[in-house]
Formats: C-alpha cells, sequence, structure tokens
C-alpha cells in the first residue's frame, strides 16, 4: 500500500559547524511512521532530537539524506509549496504554547484556516467545533492570558488540528505543564489520535508519554539507538506506575 | 504547471496569498493591543511632524507678513496715507527682513535633522518590535504563513501609525505657530494665501511622515520576513 507511511526519512544527516570543527546533530537517521501512528521521539539533551523533529516538520533543512511526507521529497519544495505543507499537512504543537498574544483563543484557532484561504465564516465554525472538540466550548474569546497552562495547551492543540492535517508535530507538548494536566494533556492527544486517526510525532522528555506511544525512537548521538514496540514495555510502565504512587 | 502528486494522492499546492484586508485587520489588532507601545512610536514621528510643520508654517507667515508690509509700502508711495500701527509695521519688518530670513533657513535644515533622527527611531523602536514577536512570527510561519505576509503585517502597521500620526504632528505644529501668530500679528494675516498654504503643507506633511516610517520599516520587516519558522521553537528569546 503506498500511502502505509506518512512520514518516511533516508539517511539524514544533520551537520553544524562550529569554527573549524564540524558537528553531526544527525548521523544518518532513517525512520518510517507509520500513518495513524502515535510515535515518540526520546532522547537526552543534544541527542539530535530536536533536529530531527525539526527536519520532520519542515523546520530546518538536512545537509544531506531526504524526508518525505507522504511520498513528497521536501527538498523538492519550495518556499510557498513549503508554507502550504506546513497549512495543511501538519500540525504543530510547541512546548511554550505558542498561542498569539494578542488573539482569542478563537481567533488563534481560526488563524490558519485564514491561511489556508476558508471563509471567515467557515472559519469560526470550525474554530468553535475545534475548541468544543478539546473541551474549551465556554472560553472562546478569552485571551491566552487569561487562561492556565493546560487551558493554553489545548487551545494550541485545537490550533493544529484547524486545517486537518494528516501529522500533527508536539515538540515537549507537556513540558510545561505538572503532572496532572500533562497527563490530560497526553490523554487528549492519544484520544485525538485514536478518532481522527492523525498521526502524531511527539518529541518528549516526559516518560508519560511512554504508556501511549505506539512506538518510542530512541535516539542517542545523532543515531538510533532503538526502536521500541508498546507491547515490549509493559513491564517498565509498571514500574513508572508504581514510583508515581509513592509520590 | 504540474504539482508534486504523491502516490498516495497528496496535492501540494503553492500556498495562496491572503487577503490585504486580512493583513489591515491583524496589524490593526496588533496595534490596539500594544496601544502605548505603538503610542510611543507614533510620538516620535508625531513630535518630528509637528517641529517640521511649525518651522514652515512660520515661514508662511513670514511670508504673508512682508506680502502686507510691501502693500503698505506701495500705499505710501502710491501717496497714501498710514495709520501709526502700519509705520511701525513697515520699520520693524525693514530691520528684521534679512535676519528673518537666515533664521528660517537654519530652522529649515534643524527640521530636516528631526526628521531623520526620528526615522532612525522609528527603525530602532520597529526592529525591537520585531524581536519581541520573534516567536509569534515564527509561529505564523508555521501555521502557513508566507513571506510576504509577515512584510505586510509590519508595513501596514507603521505605516498606518506614520499617518496618523504626521497629520497629529502637523496639527499641533500649526496650532502652535497659529496661536503665537495670532497674539503677535493680529488676524490680518490669516487670509486666504494661509489657509492655501495650510492645506498644501497638511498633505506635504502626512506624505512626508508615511514615506519615512515606510522607509524605516524596510530592514525591519525584512527580518521578520526572513526569519526562520525554527525560531518558534525556541524557548525564550
Amino acid at each position: 500500500m503506498a500511502n502505509e507511511y506518512v512520514v518516511r526519512t533516508k539517511d539524514l544527516v544533520k551537520e553544524y559547524t562550529m569554527g573549524d570543527q564540524t558537528l553531526k546533530a544527525l548521523n544518518g537517521v532513517s525512520l518510517d511512521i507509520y500513518r495513524g501512528e502515535y510515535i515518540s521521539i526520546m532522547g537526552p539533551s543534544g541527542s539530535g532530537k530536536s533536529t530531527l523533529f525539526n527536519a520532520v516538520g519542515g523546520l530546518d533543512k538536512p545537509s544531506s539524506g531526504s524526508v518525505f511526507i507522504n511520498d513528497v521529497d521536501m527538498a523538492q519544495l519550495d518556499a510557498q509549496e513549503l508554507a502550504y505543507l506546513r497549512c495543511h499537512t501538519i500540525g504543530y504543537i510547541f512546548q511554550t504554547f505558542n498561542l498569539i498574544p494578542v488573539m482569542t483563543a478563537l481567533e488563534n484557532v481560526t488563524l490558519p484556516t485564514v491561511f489556508a484561504g476558508m471563509s471567515t465564516d467557515e472559519g469560526v465554525e470550525r474554530g468553535i467545533e475545534l475548541l468544543e472538540l478539546v473541551g474549551l466550548g465556554g472560553r472562546l474569546h478569552h485571551k491566552p492570558s487569561e487562561l492556565s497552562g493546560g487551558q493554553q495547551q489545548r487551545v494550541a492543540i485545537a490550533r493544529s488540528l484547524a486545517n486537518n492535517p494528516s501529522i500533527i508535530l508536539a515538540d515537549e507538548p507537556t513540558g510545561n505543564l505538572d503532572l496532572n494536566t500533562g497527563k490530560e494533556i497526553i490523554d487528549l492527544l492519544k484520544s485525538l489520535n485514536k478518532d481522527q486517526g492523525v498521526t502524531i510525532i511527539s518529541a518528549t522528555h516526559d516518560l508519560k508519554m511512554l504508556d501511549v506511544s505506539d512506538r518510542i525512537v530512541w535516539i542517542r548521538d545523532g543515531q538510533i539507538a532503538k526502536v521500541e514496540e508498546r507491547k515490549d514495555l509493559d513491564i517498565r510502565i509498571g514500574e513508572m506506575e508504581g514510583q508515581e504512587a509513592l509520590h | 504547471m504540474s504539482e508534486p502528486v504523491s502516490a498516495s494522492g497528496t496535492v501540494i499546492r503553492r500556498q495562496i496569498k491572503l487577503p490585504f484586508t486580512k493583513a489591515v485587520e491583524i496589524s490593526l489588532k496588533s496595534i490596539r493591543i500594544r496601544f502605548w507601545r505603538s503610542m510611543i512610536t507614533a510620538a516620535g514621528i508625531l513630535l518630528g511632524i509637528a517641529f517640521f510643520a511649525s518651522v514652515r508654517m512660520s515661514a508662511v507667515f513670514s511670508h504673508a507678513q512682508q506680502t502686507r508690509v510691501e502693500e503698505k509700502r506701495a500705499t505710501l508711495a502710491r501717496g497714501g496715507k498710514l495709520s501709526a500701527e502700519d509705520v511701525i509695521l513697515i520699520n520693524s519688518a525693514s530691520a528684521n527682513a534679512k535676519e528673518e530670513a537666515a533664521a528660517g533657513t537654519r530652522l529649515q535644515w534643524l527640521s530636516i535633522m528631526a526628521l531623520l533622527v526620528c526615522t532612525v527611531g522609528i527603525t530602532n523602536s520597529m526592529l525591537m518590535s520585531v524581536t519581541e514577536r520573534f516567536k509569534e512570527i515564527g509561529t505564523m510561519k508555521c501555521l502557513g504563513a508566507l513571506d510576504g505576509f509577515i512584510v505586510k503585517l509590519f508595513f501596514i502597521e507603521s505605516c498606518f501609525l506614520g499617518f496618523i500620526a504626521s497629520v497629529l504632528g502637523f496639527v499641533v505644529g500649526w496650532l502652535v505657530i497659529s496661536l503665537i501668530r495670532l497674539a503677535m500679528d493680529g488676524i490680518e494675516v490669516f487670509g486666504p494665501y494661509f489657509w492655501a498654504q495650510s492645506l498644501r503643507l497638511c498633505g506635504q506633511s502626512a506624505a512626508i511622515g508615511t514615506v519615512l516610517t515606510f522607509l524605516a520599516t524596510i530592514f525591519p520587516a525584512y527580518r521578520a520576513a526572513k526569519m526562520p519558522p525554527v525560531a518558534a521553537l525556541r524557548a525564550e528569546v
């Protein structure tokens, strides 16, 4: 089946030059991500996790190797096509939420539909529908500063879904949230993954993420150290929950 | 034009350009929210234009005054009678004419300098506003905004501020000088010449102010547009 994979990377290499030294942040990463998968990219700081994440999201160009999104080679796209891809195919969720502070929750969610050329009425309708989906139907006209961290991240999730993307890229989505709120956000992402069939790729430190991920990709020194299936993880998750119970 | 179509049928088109009205809507909102910051930016151009307008208006009044003096002299030459006030007027005018002209030129230069300084000020404050919004711009780019749209946002915002501030600046400069002249020379200088020149100067001030803010925004807007979307991911700037 041609569309089995939503994202494929082939021999990704990203080099940074610092003075006369060349640092390989990514060193030959080949990764295939299935459609509808919930995948977590894990790894310590400086492992190349973020670099991989940025390359997959079309936010940064790799030095060599290629990234295919829905079988389209990203290197072949020009600036306007990349913008189209970011608008329609990928939804982004950030650690720091990144809502536009001057806009209300609804306006934030509607913004991507504006960029997609949707009419205002349609966009507002879609925005309301999405905010209700993430449980914020009663806070349409609140500014981000009037919302809690968890609520802001919900708005961001609604915004990422605005143009029905096939992929959601989440960069440490729970990094700025407390334990319980983080758990709620993870549950929300998982339910979106299940109900809407959207592929979720998240870069994270958060071990709570392991519980819901279909696969976990461990990155170390710019290479894939191992890829674990969820079923292989059950024992360790048990340990994790035991630890949480101690608190 | 062929579009890259994947095996799974995904079509990657070119991102559409947004209608101008959307950009206007977002920029105006942005001004309203950052109202006081925007007002400080506007104050720079307002003061510069107020100074410029006051200098030009002084010149207009001097000219009007001189015309009046010449009229009186002509009356005198024809053998007409002059009142005591008119004699004072002629005497003081002849004493001041050269001095006034020299001072006028100096002031013209000063007003040009003032405008240059306030242009640099606007560049500075727009650059700050770009830096402040790094993350916001990066986020918009992640959501599918094109470079041109970001450029438009900044240009609309600054030109709108520039235009309003210039008109207000003109009104301030015009009012101050007019009131002073009214007290000094009386109502007589406010002839049709004065009104015509005021109108012309108003248009001139608005044009100069707007063009200067436009020029001052080129570099900041370019910097904003060229920012990589990855900036959105940076934790704090």
